[in-house]
């Protein structure tokens, strides 16, 4: 893709690619895993086929559902402050695409070589916490402002130790450019054993257990789905809107979930590389161009693989009860990922 | 030795994957309507059939109905008596049996409380309508539904009435 780009195009045909690209990169998450997912394991874990009808094996049926939210009509309650009600939607859907931009998918393959790629990856994603609170406070409505009180507790609450586990990582690769952090694990070793790279779920182990477990917070999945609990809330933030500002949410919801993975992959996983002994590469310029083509393909398996295990946890347990998440989160996470980072920048130094 | 303990977290996450193995290799619990349908128990209850002729119109079952979704119109008729010579009879003529199932809450009360067994339950389901008037059914469109009316199981042992012949 971005051989492409590296040609001399015009800037417009750039920016329209880029612009392609990221709708690409954020839609199609946000398809595969509602299908993949949503419909199809979740019903699968409750012993039903979900959707079968429109297309073969209900694979139209995200299409069928779209068009059914683009006919609604686009109400807003009477006491809402309609401009920062319509806004709400688009600002926790802008930190879904802003969050993409750091995601690298190739060797050449990336949107934008940022240095400081973890650090914007987790201050962008803190922008939807806005988005929910001004949605929750826009309403106009009791349930939805607890809901995006909730949210905001909570998302400010695991932003915290989401922070902290992946300063193991940065310790380790000496980096915060995201695509640095793919090629050190990759052109890594093990003990001097070098075939399988040197993936950071090895040794930050405990750092991915906090991260995933902060990630399904952040995105608000089951056990952490008190701002939109159903039968407390209504939906929510959620509640007063329908159709497309809906669909917006829904979008966003499903497309964080796919570009969050993506970067657990990337920080955890080895992201799009192969070890990089396989080929005799030994950095990113020795590289063939058509990794370009397979690295997304593999960072799209890592994502899949990821969002597995955050729905398979969605779809088994019970919510938490308010208290007991914040408790989890200041007693329980944060110490570990503290004494993570100790114990990583002791082995560090040591090593 | 007890077993060591599974903690329940896994379990549950156990509990999950092994139905959705179970449903990918074996198939799901459910069926796909349209496409194949399950037969109802024998005594489901679905619809409501009129048995026209032992209904003597007495609105025990119109009045008994919490929902009044029961319309019942007859009068009376002379009809011949039954030995020579003896006074004609008075009979309850039947014009309107209407039950409506847009009101109906499918208690079966009407059921229960005719004396003449004149309705009965069917375990047919399929009737729903475009327009909600259509779901008040006639007395022609009630007694259509008693050839969906499946046969009395066999009472039990000494469940026979006991007593005077």
């Amino acid at each position: 893709m971005l051989a492409l780009l590296a040609a001399d195009l015009p800037y417009w045909a750039q920016s329209l690619l880029r612009v392609l690209g990221g709708l690409v990169a954020v839609l199609l998450p946000a398809g595969t895993v509602v299908y993949l997912f949503l419909f199809k394991m979740m019903s699968f874990m409750q012993s039903r086929l979900g959707p079968m009808e429109a297309g073969p094996y209900g694979s139209m049926q995200l299409f069928a559902e779209v068009g059914k939210w683009l006919q609604k009509e686009d109400i807003h309650p009477a006491r809402a402050d309609k401009f920062l009600f319509k806004l709400a939607p688009l600002i926790v859907l802008a930190s879904t695409f802003l969050l993409v931009a750091v995601v690298p998918f190739g060797p050449d393959a990336w949107f934008t070589d940022f240095e400081a790629g973890v650090f914007y990856a987790l201050a962008v994603s803190s922008v939807s916490v806005l988005g929910i609170l001004i949605a929750g406070w826009s309403s106009a409505n009791k349930y939805s402002l607890l809901g995006g009180l909730r949210a905001a507790g909570q998302l400010v609450a695991y932003e915290l130790p989401m922070v902290l586990a992946v300063i193991g990582v940065v310790i380790q690769a000496g980096t915060m450019n995201l695509q640095q952090i793919v090629v050190a694990q990759n052109s890594g070793s093990i003990f001097g054993w070098d075939g399988l790279g040197n993936p950071y779920v090895l040794t930050q182990l405990v750092g991915f257990a906090v991260f995933m477990i902060s990630v399904q917070a952040e995105l608000t999945q089951t056990p952490f789905d008190m701002p939109v609990a159903e039968s407390e809330l209504v939906s929510g933030y959620m509640t007063e809107y329908s159709g497309f500002r809906f669909l917006i949410f829904f979008i966003g919801e499903f497309a964080t979930a796919g570009v969050f993975s993506m970067i657990a992959s990337i920080l955890f996983l080895g992201g799009w590389g192969v070890p990089f002994n396989w080929f005799g590469w030994t950095s990113l310029a020795d590289m063939d161009n058509w990794m370009n083509l397979v690295g997304p393909l593999i960072l799209f398996t890592k994502m899949i693989v990821v969002v597995f295990f955050i729905m398979w946890v969605r779809f088994s347990f019970p919510r938490f009860r308010e208290d007991q998440l914040q408790a989890f989160a200041w007693k329980v996470l944060i110490p570990v990922s503290l004494v993570n980072i100790m114990v990583t920048a002791v082995l560090k130094v040591a090593f | 030795m007890a077993k060591p303990k599974v903690p329940g977290l896994l379990k549950g996450l156990g509990v999950t994957f092994k139905t959705l193995m179970h449903t990918a290799t074996e198939g799901a619990a459910t069926v796909q309507y349209p496409h194949e349908k399950e037969a109802p128990p024998i005594r489901a209850r679905g619809v409501i059939a009129l048995h026209e002729g032992n209904c003597t119109s007495c609105m025990l079952c119109a009045r008994s109905c919490p929902d009044w979704c029961i319309y019942i119109e007859g009068h009376k008729e002379l009809a011949p008596p039954r030995r020579a010579g003896g006074a004609p009879r008075k009979v309850n003529k039947l014009d309107r049996f209407d039950i409506d199932y847009a009101l109906c809450m499918y208690c079966g009360i009407c059921v229960e409380v005719c004396p003449f067994d004149a309705l009965f339950w069917s375990p047919e389901y399929e009737y729903s309508e475009p327009r909600i008037a259509d779901l008040l059914h006639d007395k022609s469109k009630l007694g259509e539904w008693m050839e969906t009316v499946p046969e009395a199981p066999e009472l039990e042992a000494g469940a026979e009435k006991k007593g005077k012949k």
